[in-house]
Order: structure tokens, then sequence, then C-alpha cells
């Protein structure tokens, strides 16, 4: 299915969020996640199944002023 | 020192992470500063070059207080959603609360601030509202919950220092039991002084470090400026006067013309 993940589209085979993450290089990555401009929070991930058009956020500690 | 939020710091400096010309140099930077508190963000992360997963190695290591904050936010919701990205990923209840309502002067959105906040306390974060020296405004914040209060000094970048004294020193006097910090605007240790003679209990800056000639040296003058300022407002300042008083006495002195 088409997903925004950080502003690109792309097509996901993954059906979670957890699998996303994993599929685009993300396993075992400091991240947080958002779908639809809403926060997911880590425990969730698995179990949260994603649709077509999703916009997906992953965020990473960066540096900051 | 007061606490923030129940934590004794170190000292007063707080230090930003952004702008440095390399990740050695950042580094450099907090050793010669000795700040208590770094301040960092979130941004997008890429699956490959994994930039986010190298600087967080790079701050645990600094061993200071991680203060994320929700800079580039222009709304309640996306900085609520940033500061609750932020918690998981810093593992701290504290966020630097940033809700921007103008663009040329990165001036807080001072309603979207309070909103915020209020949302952000009744979820048990902890904030220290990036704010103005309104203090109408600070009242506000305080009654939505926060326990720390950081006026800007100067526009965020500006290095103008302290562009309010009267508003600030008055801030200063109406909350005395309240941890105030300036954020933003500082660019020389003598503005980081000057907030510290003034009563304020920590500084909170960025580019006037790291955009330094010599980042390190300038972070090692912002150390002694603050510990100057500290030092000099506990030991209670004269209070100016118009006119001329002599310090040498007058009586006894000879009379030779």
């Amino acid at each position: 299915m088409k997903l925004l993940l950080n502003g690109a589209p792309i097509n996901a085979q993954a059906t979670t969020l957890a699998d996303l993450l994993v599929a685009e290089g993300f396993g075992g990555a400091k991240v947080a996640t958002a779908v639809n401009g809403t926060f997911v929070p880590a425990p969730e991930r698995a179990d949260y199944a994603l649709s077509a058009g999703d916009a997906v956020e992953v965020l990473a500690p960066m540096q900051g002023g | 020192m007061r606490d923030f939020y129940g934590t004794a710091l170190a000292n007063g400096l707080m230090l930003g992470t952004a702008q440095y010309p390399s990740p050695a140099i950042l580094k450099d930077a907090f050793e010669r500063s000795g700040a208590s508190v770094a301040t960092v963000s979130l941004r997008r992360e890429s699956g490959q070059d994994r930039a986010g997963q190298d600087f967080w190695h790079l701050i645990r290591a600094l061993d200071v207080h991680l203060l994320p904050n929700t800079a580039g936010c222009h709304s309640v919701k996306e900085a609520v959603t940033t500061a609750h990205m932020a918690r998981e990923v810093f593992d701290t209840k504290w966020i630097k609360l940033e809700v921007i309502g103008e663009e040329d002067l990165l001036q807080p959105d001072v309603f979207g601030l309070v909103e915020a906040a209020r949302i952000l306390t009744e979820d048990g974060f902890q904030v220290f509202p990036y704010t103005t020296e309104d203090l109408v405004v600070a009242e506000r914040l305080l009654h939505a919950g926060c326990e720390v209060l950081m006026p800007w000094g100067a526009p965020i970048g500006s290095g103008l220092g302290l562009n309010n004294i009267f508003g600030l020193r008055a801030m200063r006097a109406h909350f005395p039991d309240v941890p105030l910090v300036i954020d933003a605007g500082l660019g020389l240790p003598s503005q980081a002084a000057a907030a510290m003679e003034l009563g304020f209990d920590a500084v909170l800056l960025n580019t006037a470090v790291a955009k330094a000639g010599d980042p390190a040296a300038m972070a090692a003058a912002f150390a002694a400026a603050v510990n100057a300022g500290q030092l000099a407002q506990a030991a209670d300042p004269m209070e100016p006067r118009d006119m001329a008083a002599p310090s040498t006495p007058v009586i006894g002195k000879a009379f030779l013309i």
C-alpha cells in the first residue's frame, strides 16, 4: 500500500507500524513515531494497523537549542 | 540555587546542542562550559544514515540533564504531539515548550503556549515554557501548572542580549519564588552575567557559543560569566545613584592649598 514516510511516498508491504519500521531500516533505532499527526507510543506499534495513505513520522534525537 | 521541578542543578548554564561546526567541537564546548543542562530536539530520521542515533550516543556521553524542545512548532497540537514523542525518546518529563507565533522574531504564541502548557502539565510533563516577559502571561502559565518560566532576553539567535531590562526586573520581583531562566537572545558572556546579577536562576543559550570563532573558549567564557553573575547577586549589589558619593573619607584630609 502507498504511504507517506517522513514526507516521502513509499510502497509498503508491512501492515503494522512495527513491521514498517523494521522494513524501512529503523529496527532497533531510538525513534518516536506518529501517524497522521497523532503520537503512537512504542508499545502500541506492533498492534497499530496501517491504512493506505497514512502519513507516518519517524523522529530521532537531534541537535537543538 | 533553586530547584527545577525538584532537580538541583550544579550551575545556572543551560546550553544548546545545535549549529556546532562538528560533534567533536560540541563535545569540547560542553566540557569547557560545565553546563548542567543540554537542550535537544527531534527531527525526521533516515533509515539509512542514522544521524539521530549517532547524536544520541554523543549526548548520552555528555552526562548532563536533557531538556528536549518543541522548536519549530506553530500549533498547540504540534507542540503537544512533539512533547509526547520527546518524552518517549529522551525518557524525561522535562520539555522546553515552544509554540512559535511570529516567524520574523520567533516570538512565542503566548495564547497557544498557555493552552499547550495546561495540556502537558495535566499529563505529567514538567514544562519549561519559552515565553515573553509579560507578567499576565506568566501568571497564566503558573496557573496552567508551570513551575519554571523562561522569558526571552531577545529574539532567538539575535545576540542582542537583554532587550527589556525593566520587564525582566519586574518579572523577577513579581515572582520571587519561581525559578526563572533567560532563554534566547544572549550573544555575549557579559549579558549572561547581567541576567544572573538581575537574580535570574539560569540562562539558556546556544548560538552565541556554537557560532563563536572558538566555541569551546566561548563556552568557558559563558561559564565564568554565569558564575560571576551568580556570585554578585548573592553578594547583594549596591544600589546605583545619580550623584557622586566619595568613597575615600573626607574627614582628616590635609589642607594643602
